[in-house]
């Protein structure tokens, strides 16, 4: 096979010492950003631009994809520790991750989680290897009306985080709707709910938004309950990594993740997030345990995103390497990297740069494998995190979300948001109004928002058009049987009275 | 934004050579370059060349580059304009995007409030149409906009962008009411390539650049370009050739503070002259495919109060602005 004579002539390119280093290098450099919240692989490449001006292009970009594939690795570690995710990408995570923290069980999500990202980087990286040029042509085949269908596919998550009453769930998903809706509006440039505040124009940054709601809120609700003097250190649970049971119950998600991880993520307008969001929802419905989520913290419910999200980092190189498109803030750095070089990204890159593109290909799996032993170790050191004494504990994790605010965009504008929904996500969480559906609201509403009225343009007001292109009526029937499906087989298989044991769904 | 057409600026080049002989040796310690956009952009790009080139020619001894990104620039403007107001030897990298952003945002601190020192770059626009597209020249597309514009989706970046306003100017230049026009707009980067590559929409525009390959791949077909002449090595027409009367350059350029004194805009001046007149800068053109348009001190001030008038009255054509 051709790729793989271009894979091999590929290691041979990346397992040369130097290259290694600067694979080791990047790999450990991008797993501390993705720890550090507030600073994402984008932002951390843009200040290593000037390096192209020293090394040769291959090792750049050797450096800047272990950057990115090792953010991705690194971002789930607070999630789960202490509730702040460092990406947007890792916001799903934290969801059960950090109540599996909170039962004992910190170890086994960690785990669960490096070694995801390991199996879906993998998968994902031979995705590239022999699907790109299938992938991609798939991927352009969303247009507008399809993406829209997507969103509403994936709106169907929010019926696994409403919480025990529907109602404050809506109410929490329209919140999310509103602070996604704040700053410029995309298709008509006109600012709205900015009040004059010109740092508002660019929209809130959804991790300010998770940072306050989940850590903020989370530390303010702690603090109100008074238990003074007594800390209840949470005791580790079992072995320390995973047990049979918790391995038999993540491969099945690791695999699918990554299913849905991959080609979302090689979508244009993809990203890393919706995958998560579908991942959370089929794995909740596939559980044998579901009533282990939103309480003691189910494993499935950190494999599944945690692939997902691993896997869409790879899709995301694929339209860039294929076609020279840059589809992710990070992708578009690198582009802009590879033409420092005078390189010019286009589809005819694996051509007239086999060297570096396989180099960087081979050097991906490589990578894979520096994160997994980079990072397994690290668990006995991390989860020593959770015997700090709680107030102890909780302090540290407001001063982490407040310097790693400050470091996302260095405007004291983000400091006064994050602790006026700090204060937002306090209330919430005193009346029981779940928070996940503002964030599944706030990345999705204007992602929607933005599909729907591009399709209307295009498409001059016509809005069939999202059931007559067979893509986009496949998804909404997916969306309709994935709403409806189980509620009518409950109906159909056991007729006899059963109690309200199951989540609402009913929107 | 990606630039790389074809470098042509030789009679510039000379120009300037003339310039740089007549400058005095004055050498700046420290220069303070302030970016009102996230690192990696185009403007960011400049500011580290300029960077690398002034210290690797021993103009200056050392630079620091202060990001401050957000709304085209409406966010670090003010910054700029209130707290840098006495530094002697800090410039603002910016341009044309700024100038639209300023106007669409209703920012109430205007560019001319800060000191023009010098244009550096500017890069022209393309507008192409995916390969199957019935449209084979620039005027088919026109022909097409004035038989129903709303049938003609075009693809480009942010609303109000400089890819917004070649097509508010062309729709202008054409009969066709800019209100009219179907304009799609797509945050940055490969989205808007992408809906082109898929077929989504009828037409694109942007750097010559963002297409380049895309065009030499036999994926995208050029209509025509929006510089002032044919450009070696780019096988379009100009929008005027195809009957269009429409020119338009993304340029990129540095600014003082307020208040700067005529002695520190002449040194600024100079040495953004001697950097020009470089090698190195010349080098740095031609691996980016920036197209060097040097213009300076009172002729670059009269200049940017030009292109001010000129996209205000274009934007208020589209609705964007008041």
């Amino acid at each position: 096979m051709e790729s793989l004579s271009s894979l091999a002539g590929g290691f041979a390119v990346a397992l040369t010492p130097n290259n290694l280093m600067w694979c080791l290098v990047g790999t450990t450099l991008g797993t501390a950003i993705g720890v550090l919240p507030g600073l994402g692989p984008a932002l951390t490449i843009a200040l290593l631009l000037p390096i192209t001006f020293k090394v040769d292009p291959t090792a750049a970009f050797i450096l800047f994809a272990g950057i990115y594939y090792g953010a991705m690795y690194g971002g789930s570690t607070t999630s789960i520790l202490l509730n702040t995710p460092g990406e947007s990408a890792t916001i799903v995570t934290a969801m059960e991750g950090n109540r599996m923290a909170r039962s004992g069980r910190a170890g086994a999500a960690l785990a669960t989680s490096a070694i995801g990202s390991f199996v879906a980087g993998t998968v994902g990286t031979m995705g590239i290897t022999f699907l790109a040029p299938v992938v991609v042509e798939f991927a352009l085949k969303f247009g507008p009306a399809e993406y829209f269908s997507l969103m509403v596919l994936a709106f169907v998550t929010v019926s696994a985080v409403l919480g025990a009453s529907a109602v404050r769930g809506l109410a929490a998903l329209f919140l999310g709707f509103y602070l996604g809706m704040i700053g410029i509006d995309g298709q008509t440039g006109q600012p709205r709910f900015t009040f004059g505040i010109l740092e508002l124009l660019d929209g809130v940054n959804v991790i300010v938004v998770a940072v306050g709601l989940f850590a903020v809120g989370e530390t303010l609700y702690v603090a109100s309950r008074r238990y003074a003097g007594k800390d209840e250190i949470i005791p580790l649970r079992g072995s320390l990594y995973m047990t049979r049971e918790e391995w038999s119950r993540s491969w099945k998600p690791w695999l699918r993740g990554t299913a849905l991880g991959f080609p979302i993520g090689a979508m244009p307008a993809g990203g890393a997030e919706i995958p998560t969001f579908l991942s959370y929802w089929v794995e909740k419905r596939f559980s044998r345990k579901p009533e282990e989520f939103g309480t003691v913290g189910a494993i499935e419910g950190v494999a599944g995103p945690e692939a997902a999200n691993n896997a869409s980092a790879a899709g995301v190189l694929v339209p860039m390497l294929t076609l020279g498109l840059p589809t992710s803030a990070t992708a578009a750095i690198m582009l802009s990297a590879f033409q420092s070089y005078g390189i010019n990204p286009g589809p005819l890159l694996f051509q007239t740069q086999p060297a570096l593109v396989w180099g960087l290909i081979a050097s991906l799996y490589i990578a894979n494998v520096v994160l997994l032993v980079l990072n397994l170790p690290l668990i006995g050191l991390w989860v020593r995190i959770l015997k700090i004494p709680a107030p102890l504990l909780y302090a540290g994790i407001l001063v982490f979300a407040t310097i790693g605010t400050y470091g996302i965009s260095q405007s004291p504008v983000d400091l006064i948001l994050l602790y006026v929904l700090g204060g937002i996500g306090f209330v919430m969480r005193r009346y029981d109004f779940p928070t996940a559906p503002v964030i599944i609201g706030m990345i999705l509403g204007p992602l929607a928002e933005t599909e729907f009225r591009r399709a209307m343009s295009i498409n001059n007001g016509d809005w069939t058009v999202f059931f007559t292109q067979p893509l986009s009526a496949a998804l909404l029937a997916i969306a309709v049987l994935a709403l409806l499906g189980p509620r009518l087989w409950d109906l159909a298989t056991r007729r006899q009275h059963r109690g309200p044991e199951h989540v609402p769904g009913d929107a | 934004m990606i630039d790389r057409r074809q470098f042509l600026a030789a009679g510039a080049a000379a120009s300037v050579l003339g310039f740089a002989g007549a400058g005095h040796a004055q050498s700046v310690d420290q220069l303070q370059l302030f970016v009102p956009a996230a690192p990696g952009g185009g403007w960011d790009q400049t500011a580290r060349a300029i960077e690398l080139v002034m210290r690797g020619e021993k103009l200056i001894g050392t630079a620091q580059i202060t990001n401050v990104p957000g709304a085209g620039g409406a966010v670090g403007l003010p910054q700029f304009v209130g707290q840098w107001r006495n530094r002697p030897n800090a410039m603002m990298v910016a341009g044309m995007v700024m100038v639209g952003a300023l106007i669409a945002n209703k920012s109430p601190v205007k560019l001319a409030q800060t000191t023009p020192i010098a244009r550096l770059t500017g890069e022209f626009l393309a507008v192409v149409v995916p390969a199957q597209s019935p449209f084979k020249t620039a005027k088919d597309m026109v022909d097409a906009m004035k038989a129903d514009a709303s049938k003609v989706p075009v693809a480009g970046g942010s609303a109000g962008g400089s890819d917004h306003i070649l097509l508010g100017m062309i729709g202008k230049a054409a009969g066709v009411t800019p209100s009219k026009l179907n304009y799609i707009p797509y945050a940055g980067g490969g989205q808007a390539l992408a809906a082109l590559l898929g077929n989504q929409v009828a037409a694109g525009i942007s750097g010559y650049g963002e297409f380049a390959e895309q065009v030499k791949a036999g994926k995208l077909r050029l209509l025509a370009i929006s510089a002032d002449k044919r450009q070696e090595g780019i096988d379009a027409p100009t929008l005027k050739e195809s009957g269009v009367d429409v020119e338009l350059f993304n340029w990129r350029g540095v600014f003082a503070p307020p208040g700067a004194s005529e002695e520190q805009k002449k040194t600024l001046v100079s040495l953004v002259e001697k950097m020009a007149a470089s090698s190195a800068w010349q080098e740095e053109l031609k691996k980016r495919d920036w197209t060097g348009i040097l213009l300076t001190g009172d002729a670059y001030a009269k200049f940017v109060a030009e292109e001010n008038a000129r996209i205000e009255a274009i934007l208020k054509d589209l609705g964007l602005a008041a």
